[in-house]
């Protein structure tokens, strides 16, 4: 075995023990480490990517000396390497672009506390991502769960800590559906890897006895899952988390947290499941089909809102929405968009967060749109990384929205039964987004030349001007560029099945 | 329904106590009443668990008298991942516990609904 | 009946006094001092109206929103919602229940070659009489190390809602003074009863503890639960003796490095066994003689480490609930 074969588990390790050094850190020296660690981690996940696209193989890892049924294992494929490096890249622009806010909405004494919980929770996605056993999946939700709850409350003001409430108890009511239909997967095959299980699913499908509760622990996992990750009639906690919390905090929610629970119902499909018999259940059109109303009513929500950063917060409803859709087709195509999606959604969302905050700033800290007339000429960086984010959003060409409506378009096209409904939807969904979207920019590049607010200068705040600019530049690349990225996913979801 | 359904017994009844504890998260507005329903849903898959591994005439799983037959001992999975259970369990419990203390000093009510009308009312003025 | 003394004698018996302690009139701690009974809660009229007052403006604030139809309408929405999907869920889990393999009988999926493995060579292959022990530790100890994860972040966030960092007042938050100033409510005042007993059982309940985790491998026990139990020894004596007594052995920084040492010890021992495992490396851990108290390899001092972390914790939740600080 390589070398280069042990980094998803140094990369699990070495996150989880920087949680751990933190915790006796000051807050300054935490915040180094926390920069050297995702640096570290995305760097051995591009090496992991580069060995894995050159080998073309996926390969397991035995945690400790015991092999296959009776040992943990972790997975890694291209789409975990890729996964894992882009959750990275991600992370580290969303804690620098947040990183004034932070110090000033967080109590000082408590700031190498942020950093163990930005830690632990790269840590449970980066575990998440490359788990192969059902259990420490499990465990790390857990862990994910909590963490966010810490990213949410820790900017203590009456908002967020209800939004924590609401948050924990939709997320807790999910993690017991899930681990309840954890329980009862493992009682019908008698595993909690991931491999062997796919191997009696396959078996107990073909023998016929135990197919009732078989659908039944799927639906379980999928539903708990679903409403982990915010899934439309599930997002009441939603707006008030992100739309309050410091806004690294938003930004990693919305673009990592609740599509590392999403990954993994990904590999739930495809490596526990197995992609046919998934899309033979009916559980996949209850998934469509909400995905749906999701699209529709986020992008309704998030009309009527008159605060920016909640209406971002619906639109990540939304979003999520076309996320579920694309699982919903049941096609490889619609799965491929999915994921590619996961991507495109990470890198706008957490780019308008973090725009959106420069923009309040300079409105004299209000989030009403009447306020932030003419935002976009205070704070030149921050107005165009917004109008960059929203014109990803809404799907227009060079930017990465547009590469992933592409891919939805073309998948519905594939499946003849959900086509209609799927481009209706598209269509009136990316209306929609235009208009809420446009507004704002058209709102922020108003000139107002009796606004009593001072402007700031690019150069003011560097480091938030450089996590802009890259944020800017991933969305881009992501958009022209899209084919070797379309290409790695394909081949990743190749060797998952 | 199946024919099992009284053979499982216990896993009935866990499933009954998963519903009740669910309905309480859901439907109780006392934020503590909340947390219980929460740890009644938790034991409730608990026992689910402990009622796997457990087959009758058996022992514990901890080798007695140098026997190490699989005839001797029940299944010794389901028990370890009650024991992790456990541990998420009391975790989220202290954190959930934590949150209902910070916002009864603040608004001096466990009522989840009436604080977040206090905190628009805050806003507002 | 009819009574052989008078009541002047009576009082000088045993059984006047015993009757009389029995029914609490008289304290025998106390000496002669009369108890008097607390005198009930009075308001005078004027605290009566502001009370009144002050309740009227609240609902009125509040209720102005709430109680408007669209608000009631949704409330009972969602109640009546929610009981349908709790129902529905509770007759689906039962469907499920009613299909799965039947309970107690040998031949189920779930008694495969995974537990045979544990139970026939879980002596030799991992050292522990307690399979379970076994299991957690050793063969699926990824599982467990993010376990112990899970509490830590959970004390990290209970850290960060529940910790008092500042010392002056802001609004509506405590301050440091204020919350010790509290604080004196629940301090024991030299309760003679509450200190006999902890001092007879605090002793009793660490050294078992101590042994449910020494003997976490030998039989029933483990990290958690004599972590658990030594956290509650250490709640008794706090609660019996005050924060000035523990304080001279226990405070935010004996919390900060025993949690710190030993999850970094617990990490790195299962790092090491980790990639020794999957590169196929010698593991130079001893496995010693299955039974003994130093046997097992890693699971004695894992176990400890483990023990550790819970007893502080449990001790850091008491004292962050309490008070907001050691």
């Amino acid at each position: 075995m390589d070398f280069i074969c042990n980094f998803p588990f140094f990369s699990i390790l070495i996150s989880l023990f920087s949680g751990t050094i933190c915790s006796v850190l000051p807050g300054k020296a935490a915040k180094w480490v926390n920069t050297f660690v995702i640096v570290l981690i995305g760097a051995m996940s591009a090496a992991l990517l580069w060995y894995l696209l050159g080998t073309g193989e996926s390969f397991v890892y035995m945690m400790g000396h015991f092999p296959a049924p009776w040992g943990n294992e972790i997975r890694a494929g291209v789409l975990e390497a890729a996964t894992a490096l882009f959750f990275c890249i991600v992370m580290l622009l969303s804690m620098w672009g947040g990183r004034k806010k932070l110090m000033e909405e967080v109590e000082p004494s408590k700031h190498n506390l942020y950093y163990i919980l930005v830690n632990l929770l790269l840590s449970s996605l980066l575990a998440l991502i490359y788990t192969n056993d059902l259990f420490t999946a499990y465990v790390f939700v857990e862990i994910n769960t909590i963490a966010a709850c810490g990213l949410i409350m820790i900017r203590q003001i009456g908002r967020t800590l209800e939004a924590a409430v609401r948050y924990m108890i939709m997320s807790l009511v999910g993690s017991g559906m899930l681990l309840i239909g954890i329980c009862m997967m493992y009682d019908l095959t008698g595993h909690l890897l991931m491999s062997n299980i796919q191997e009696s699913v396959t078996a107990i499908i073909e023998e016929g006895t135990y197919v009732i509760p078989l659908v039944m622990a799927i639906a379980l996992m999928v539903i708990g899952l679903a409403i982990k990750s915010a899934l439309f009639p599930f997002h009441a906690w939603l707006p008030d988390a992100y739309g309050y919390s410091t806004i690294s905090s938003a930004a990693i929610l919305s673009s990592l947290v609740s599509k590392g629970y999403i990954f993994l119902l990904i590999k739930i499909i495809y490596r526990v499941v197995g992609f046919r018999i998934f899309h033979d259940t009916h559980i996949i059109n209850v998934l469509f089909v909400f995905g749906l109303m999701a699209m529709i009513f986020g992008s309704l929500s998030a009309i009527k809102e008159n605060d920016i950063r909640r209406m971002i917060a619906f639109s990540s409803v939304a979003q999520i929405g076309y996320i579920y859709v694309g699982i919903g087709l049941g096609t490889q195509v619609g799965m491929l968009a999915s994921v590619y999606h996961i991507f495109a959604h990470a890198a706008g969302k957490a780019l308008l967060f973090i725009a959106a905050i420069g923009l309040t700033d300079v409105s004299g800290f209000s989030r009403k749109f009447i306020d932030l007339t003419g935002a976009g000429y205070r704070n030149k960086i921050a107005g165009i990384g917004f109008t960059v984010g929203s014109l990803s959003m809404v799907g227009v060409p060079v930017f990465a929205g547009f590469v992933s409506k592409l891919l939805f378009a073309q998948a519905a096209v594939n499946n003849v039964g959900k086509m209609l409904p799927t481009l209706i939807a598209l269509g009136i969904s990316t209306i929609l987004n235009a208009i809420y979207f446009m507004k704002t920019v058209i709102r922020i590049y108003t000139p107002r030349p009796d606004a009593p607010y001072e402007s700031v200068a690019i150069g003011k705040e560097k480091l938030y001007a450089v996590s802009i600019v890259l944020f800017i530049a991933l969305n881009i690349m992501l958009g022209m560029s899209s084919q070797p990225v379309v290409d790695a996913i394909h081949a990743g979801l190749e060797m998952f099945g | 329904m199946g024919a099992n359904l009284f053979v499982n017994y216990g896993e009935a009844v866990a499933a009954v106590l998963f519903g009740i504890g669910f309905g309480n998260l859901l439907l109780q507005k006392n934020l503590i009443k909340k947390i219980i329903g929460l740890n009644i849903m938790d034991s409730a898959v608990y026992l689910f668990l402990a009622e796997k591994g457990y087959i009758i005439g058996r022992t514990a799983p901890i080798v007695t008298g140098g026997v190490q037959s699989v005839e001797a001992y029940i299944n010794p999975i389901p028990s370890g991942l009650v024991l992790t259970g456990i541990v998420v369990s009391v975790s989220v419990s202290a954190l959930m516990l934590s949150l209902t203390i910070r916002l009864y000093r603040r608004y001096h009510t466990l009522d989840l609904d009436q604080i977040s009308l206090m905190i628009k009312k805050e806003e507002e003025t | 009946m009819s009574r052989k003394k008078t009541e002047q004698e009576y009082r000088k018996t045993f059984a006047f006094h015993f009757f009389r302690w029995l029914n609490g009139e008289k304290d025998p701690y106390l000496g002669e001092v009369e108890m008097k009974p607390q005198e009930p809660y009075k308001e005078t009229e004027e605290e009566v109206k502001a009370r009144i007052r002050e309740k009227n403006m609240i609902s009125r604030r509040l209720y102005g929103v709430a109680k408007s139809k669209e608000m009631k309408g949704l409330e009972r929405f969602y109640k009546a919602a929610s009981i349908i999907f709790c129902c529905i869920l509770i007759y689906l889990l039962l469907f499920t229940v009613s299909y799965l393999p039947p309970v107690g009988t040998a031949d189920r999926p779930v008694n495969n070659e995974v537990p045979q493995r544990y139970i026939e060579n879980g002596l030799q292959e991992t050292g522990a009489v307690n399979i379970v022990s076994g299991m957690i530790l050793d063969y699926r100890a990824f599982d467990t190390l993010g376990e112990s994860h899970v509490l830590f972040v959970a004390t990290v966030t209970v850290l960060i809602l529940l910790r008092l960092d500042k010392k002056k007042k802001n609004d509506g938050e405590i301050s440091i003074e204020e919350a010790e100033a509290n604080d004196r409510i629940y301090e024991p005042k030299n309760d003679a009863i509450l200190q006999m007993a902890a001092f007879v059982l605090v002793p009793i309940i660490i050294i078992f503890g101590i042994y449910v985790i020494l003997n976490g491998h030998l039989g029933p026990g483990g990290g958690f639960s004599g972590g658990a139990i030594i956290g509650a020894g250490l709640i008794l004596y706090l609660n019996a003796f005050g924060f000035q007594k523990t304080e001279r052995f226990f405070t935010e920084k004996t919390y900060k490095w025993i949690s710190f040492g030993s999850l970094s010890f617990y990490c790195i021992a299962k790092s090491y066994s980790f990639f020794t495992g999957a590169n196929h490396l010698h593991n130079i851990i001893p496995k010693g003689t299955p039974g003994a108290i130093l046997s097992s390899g890693l699971i004695l001092p894992l176990n400890i480490a483990v023990g550790l972390v819970v007893a502080c914790t449990m001790y850091a939740f008491y004292a962050m609930f309490r008070k907001g600080g050691f």
